[in-house]
């Protein structure tokens, strides 16, 4: 039992002022490295200011004592008690090359539903404007879908004038923050237990395979395939990884039997899914310019087959840098640890 | 780590000692997000007005700008305060509130991003109905957000300077003039004892006025019991100051101050 409570203080404050100390110096500076004498008097006035919080603890006519050392004592804890990896400097090249390519494999079956999601989809709109070709009034809310095809592609082709001159940079912009917004909502979606995400990469696909079965009907399959790819090439594949986050939250939270509680799933995961989605946006804002800047002009401004072409070298690019970029010295699946 | 009660978090270190968090209620962390769109509508405001005078020289360029700057704005505010203000934003400080760890543990960046990316499920259908309801049933007052970032959100408690010093020193102590009763009132008096009557003090301003002279009665009449200093020692003196030359005599004899 504490007697003499201001000798106690006295004993004990410049102990608890030196944590603080250590403690504002590791909050302030992320990258900050004790060595292991430092570490070791770290631990030491953790332990310290612990079993003073442990004392104080039984004299509960003493809670300023309390108020101020349950803090210090929680933020020693979380230093010393953290096993994640401490914040380090982003370096964009690692990021780019081993980082998000080797987080999208690590995930390579939750792609796979997005993608079978999205074709499920885009099968569905397909068929049902193939069925039936007035649904393109429900299926394609866009009024300039509407239409038909072919006088749409005529106008294009016949039009000498530049739409979108002195507003493509705006136009871009429209794009980049419009589809990221829809892709983060997707992911976020994920916290429906997967549900919401089924939904809006079954509608993205929908949309898409009305487009593309309503010119091909038409005939103008050439147009559509130079107008979609040189932004779709990288669009869609977006949209899909953002699926794909979305799905790794959801089988974060169902769990599949896993052992781990569900906190801990969702622990292991948080890093891939910020990763995922820092990814979607940055293939986002690509598309978002080449959509501005290149998918709008038709022959005979741009052949089709340099368009079609440029996306189809867009998307092979694309696959080859995630399936193969930071192959060398891969950690093997399953071997990212879950803390538990 | 388990809920003592359903508006505080216990968590107990492997070191066998348990520190307490206060979680915050919803409805102050829908005021603190108010403070948060108005600082949100201010920024986007002063972007757009930027925009403006800069569309005068490059107007798509600029229009391209206010887009991508605004955007930012509304995804990026909740992002970058929470991780360079360590889970605060303006509105959770001027409201005393932040984000932790829910086990604790350092806050990571990526939850910081988690929380604030789910936030746009929380907001549906209209003024975060769906993040009010899930707090409100959340034991730990979790909204989505914070459910799947594993963090919450608790009230920060004022930090109070223990401060003997102001209580029993620079003030005449009438009892001083009787060391042999003080010895025997520190002789009788327990460190439980001692300890209440220095947290009456500290904390008297608190207290109703009738609520402080009954208590104070209350005190002095107990340490009357145990020792009786001579009336020149007491005569005049009002049940709170006897109290307080109780606690200097205990205190300052004991530092040999």
């Amino acid at each position: 039992m504490i007697v003499d409570l201001q000798r106690f203080l006295a004993a004990e404050e410049p102990y608890w002022a030196e944590l603080d100390r250590v403690l504002n110096d590791l909050e302030s500076y992320a990258e900050r490295k004790l060595d292991v004498e430092e570490a070791k008097r770290l631990h030491y006035l953790y332990q310290r200011a612990s079993t003073d919080l442990a004392r104080m603890a039984r004299l509960p006519y003493e809670p300023h004592i309390r108020s101020y050392l349950e803090p210090l004592v929680a933020r020693a804890y979380a230093e010393i008690h953290e096993t994640r990896d401490r914040p380090h400097r982003f370096r964009p090249s690692q990021w780019l090359f081993k980082t998000f390519p080797r987080t999208f494999r690590r995930h390579g079956r939750a792609f796979v539903l997005a993608l079978a999601v999205t074709i499920a989809g885009s099968t569905f709109g397909g068929l049902a404007i193939y069925a039936d070709p007035q649904t393109k009034h429900v299926l394609l809310p866009l009024p300039g879908l509407q239409g038909d095809p072919s006088d749409r592609v005529r106008q294009e082709e016949a039009d000498e004038r530049d739409h979108l001159q002195g507003a493509k940079g705006r136009f871009s912009a429209m794009l980049m923050t419009h589809n990221t917004r829809i892709s983060i909502f997707t992911l976020a979606m994920g916290m429906t237990w997967g549900v919401g995400t089924v939904l809006l990469l079954f509608y993205n696909g929908t949309i898409l395979g009305a487009v593309v079965v309503d010119y091909v009907l038409a005939g103008e399959g050439r147009f559509v395939a130079g107008w979609l790819l040189p932004h779709g090439a990288v669009e869609i594949p977006a949209i899909l990884i953002a699926g794909q986050a979305g799905f790794v939250l959801a089988g974060a939270l169902i769990g599949w039997e896993s052992p781990v509680s569900v906190r801990s799933r969702l622990r292991a995961v948080g890093d891939d899914l910020v990763t995922l989605i820092l990814g979607v946006a940055i293939l986002l804002a690509w598309a978002g310019v080449i959509e501005a800047f290149f998918s709008q002009y038709h022959e005979p401004v741009l052949p089709y087959a340099l368009k079609s072409a440029f996306g189809v070298a867009e998307l092979a690019a694309l696959s080859l840098w995630l399936a193969k970029s930071g192959k060398t010295n891969e950690p093997r699946a399953g071997a990212e640890p879950i803390d538990g | 780590m388990a809920m003592a009660r359903t508006n505080t978090l216990l968590i107990r270190t492997p070191e066998g000692v348990s520190f307490t968090l206060d979680l915050a209620g919803p409805i102050t962390r829908f005021f603190a997000w108010g403070i948060d769109f108005g600082c949100i509508v201010v920024v986007a405001s002063a972007v757009l007005i930027a925009v403006q005078v800069w569309s005068v020289i490059t107007p798509d360029l600029a229009a391209a700008a206010g887009i991508l700057l605004y955007s930012g704005v509304t995804v990026g505010y909740g992002i970058l305060m929470e991780w360079f203000w360590r889970g605060q934003t303006l509105g959770k400080r001027l409201m005393r509130l932040r984000v932790v760890d829910a086990h604790g543990l350092r806050l990571q960046f990526s939850q910081v991003v988690i929380r604030n990316l789910i936030r746009v499920v929380d907001a549906l259908p209209a003024l975060y109905l769906v993040g009010g309801l899930t707090c409100i049933l959340s034991r730990r007052v979790q909204r989505l957000g914070d459910y799947a970032a594993n963090t919450v959100v608790v009230r920060m408690r004022p930090r109070v300077a223990y401060d003997i010093k102001s209580i029993t020193a620079g003030k005449y102590n009438s009892f001083r003039e009787f060391p042999h009763i003080e010895a025997r009132l520190r002789q009788h008096t327990s460190p439980a004892e001692a300890a209440l009557a220095f947290q009456a003090l500290m904390r008297r301003d608190e207290l109703d006025p009738q609520a402080r002279v009954a208590l104070f009665c209350r005190f002095a009449g107990h340490f009357k019991s145990l020792v009786t200093f001579p009336g020149d020692a007491t005569f005049g003196l009002t049940d709170e100051q006897y109290v307080r030359n109780v606690v200097n005599s205990l205190f300052r004899t004991q530092t040999k101050t």
